[in-house]
């Protein structure tokens, strides 16, 4: 289909890209300014408790808006070079711990949805991906996202987004390590067992041009900003409220970094908790400002998006109990070494 | 008529799937039987790996994510 467009339309393409970019860039720069507008129409300043609410609502919600719009179609246009087939061959018969650390970065970038986790697993194992590989992808895949890097790059910087994104991958390759050693293929559930290799499709991927890329790339946005808006809306205006109305340092009782117990209760917490990282990050940051620390609200977030219950269910159906909590244990304890890393650093 | 079989344990993207195959089939005039496969072992059968997958008529055409319109109006 795509070699009957003219090639006029990457051009097109391109173009408007190109002007998108940089019209992006000039609201980008001007958000504060614009949410001190919108608050004095409204006859308030940032010196009060509603101003500062407010404030706070109308600079990060457009302020995240536009940065998960574009990141997610950036993310979208690299995931057209990846597919689920793709990594599977990548990572077939990878022992050793280089094929965790590769399974881990690819789940960063291969498409992936977690209603098919179970789908996918069973056709990595078939293939002969290890056990433990196929669970460094798995972990990987969810927890490391475009969506919670572009948050956590928008509210709290460069920084902290490329820490969330080492000891992501950190927690992915260390858990898939630990299974694999384990040897824990028998308590996969038996019919997962029964399908042989060779029963699955052949690699067949249509040639896309840059066109059908881009496209992706909106088609992505519209997927997936169109899903997760709402959460963010709501995680900002209940940050706003915290924001502007919890007392200073309020958090730091219980949640700051000198309490040890506040990382393993944090991450009991996330586990049945199920929302995603866009509605979790808002709050995230309005509780850092009043006083928690980094470290034990990263274990938070970690724990709600990485070990939900939900998603346990689901893999509950191709896995035994033992394995499921072996999982469970393994990227709990990876997580809370990771806030402790993180208060004890920060 | 075509046998329409659409692949996915129920998520949200299996139902907007389904969906929109049928308005497409209802806005082509094309007579379509859909289905939904919801358990895992047929799924597999098929050789997925991401759903939701669309099967038509025996013959696997789409898998992982929902697929683009103008894809689905292809098909039918």
């Amino acid at each position: 289909m795509s070699e009957l467009r003219p090639q006029k339309s990457v051009v097109i393409w391109l173009a408007g890209v190109a002007v998108t970019v940089v019209v992006w860039f000039l609201i980008y720069g001007q958000l504060v300014g614009i949410a001190n507008w919108i608050i004095s129409i409204f006859g308030l300043s940032r010196e009060s408790q509603l101003g500062e609410a407010l404030h706070f609502f109308f600079y990060d919600t457009p302020k995240v808006l536009m940065l998960l719009v574009g990141v997610v179609f950036i993310m979208g246009v690299i995931q057209t070079f990846f597919s689920p087939e793709k990594t599977r061959a990548l990572l077939s018969g990878r022992n050793g711990g280089a094929g965790n650390i590769l399974a881990a970065l690819l789940g960063i970038v291969t498409p992936f949805c977690s209603c098919s986790a179970v789908p996918l697993f069973i056709g990595f194992l078939s293939a002969g991906v290890p056990l433990g590989v196929t669970f460094s992808f798995l972990i990987s895949a969810p927890m490391v996202n475009e969506v919670a890097l572009a948050l956590l790059f928008g509210m709290f910087g460069w920084k902290v987004a490329a820490l969330y994104l080492g000891l992501g991958l950190g927690v992915a390759i260390f858990a898939g390590i630990v299974i694999g050693r384990l040897k824990m293929e028998r308590y996969l559930e038996d019919w997962v067992q029964k399908i042989q290799a060779g029963h699955l499709r052949p690699e067949q991927r249509e040639q896309l041009s840059w066109v059908d890329r881009f496209e992706s790339g909106v088609h992505h946005v519209k997927e997936i900003v169109g899903k997760v808006w709402p959460y963010v809306m709501v995680g900002i205006g209940l940050g706003a409220g915290i924001h502007g109305y919890v007392p200073q340092d309020f958090m730091a009782s219980f949640m700051g970094a000198d309490v040890w117990w506040g990382v393993p209760v944090a991450v009991v917490l996330g586990v049945p908790m199920y929302t995603n990282a866009a509605g979790i990050i808002p709050i995230v940051e309005a509780l850092i400002g009043k006083g928690a620390a980094l470290g034990t609200v990263l274990a938070f977030m970690m724990s709600v998006i990485a070990l939900s219950a939900p998603e346990m269910i689901i893999l509950r159906k191709a896995l035994k109990p033992q394995l499921i909590a072996v999982f469970a244990g393994v990227v709990a304890t990876g997580i809370m070494i990771v806030g402790f890393v993180f208060n004890w650093l920060l | 008529m075509k046998q329409i079989k659409i692949l996915g344990t129920g998520c949200a993207n299996c139902i907007n799937t389904m969906k929109m195959v049928q308005e497409v089939a209802a806005s082509k005039g094309v007579e379509i039987q859909v289905e939904k496969v919801e358990d895992l072992p047929s799924i597999m059968g098929y050789g997925v790996m991401s759903t939701p997958g669309v099967v038509i008529d025996g013959v696997l055409v789409h898998s992982g994510g929902v697929p683009l319109r103008n894809k689905v109006e292809s098909w039918l």
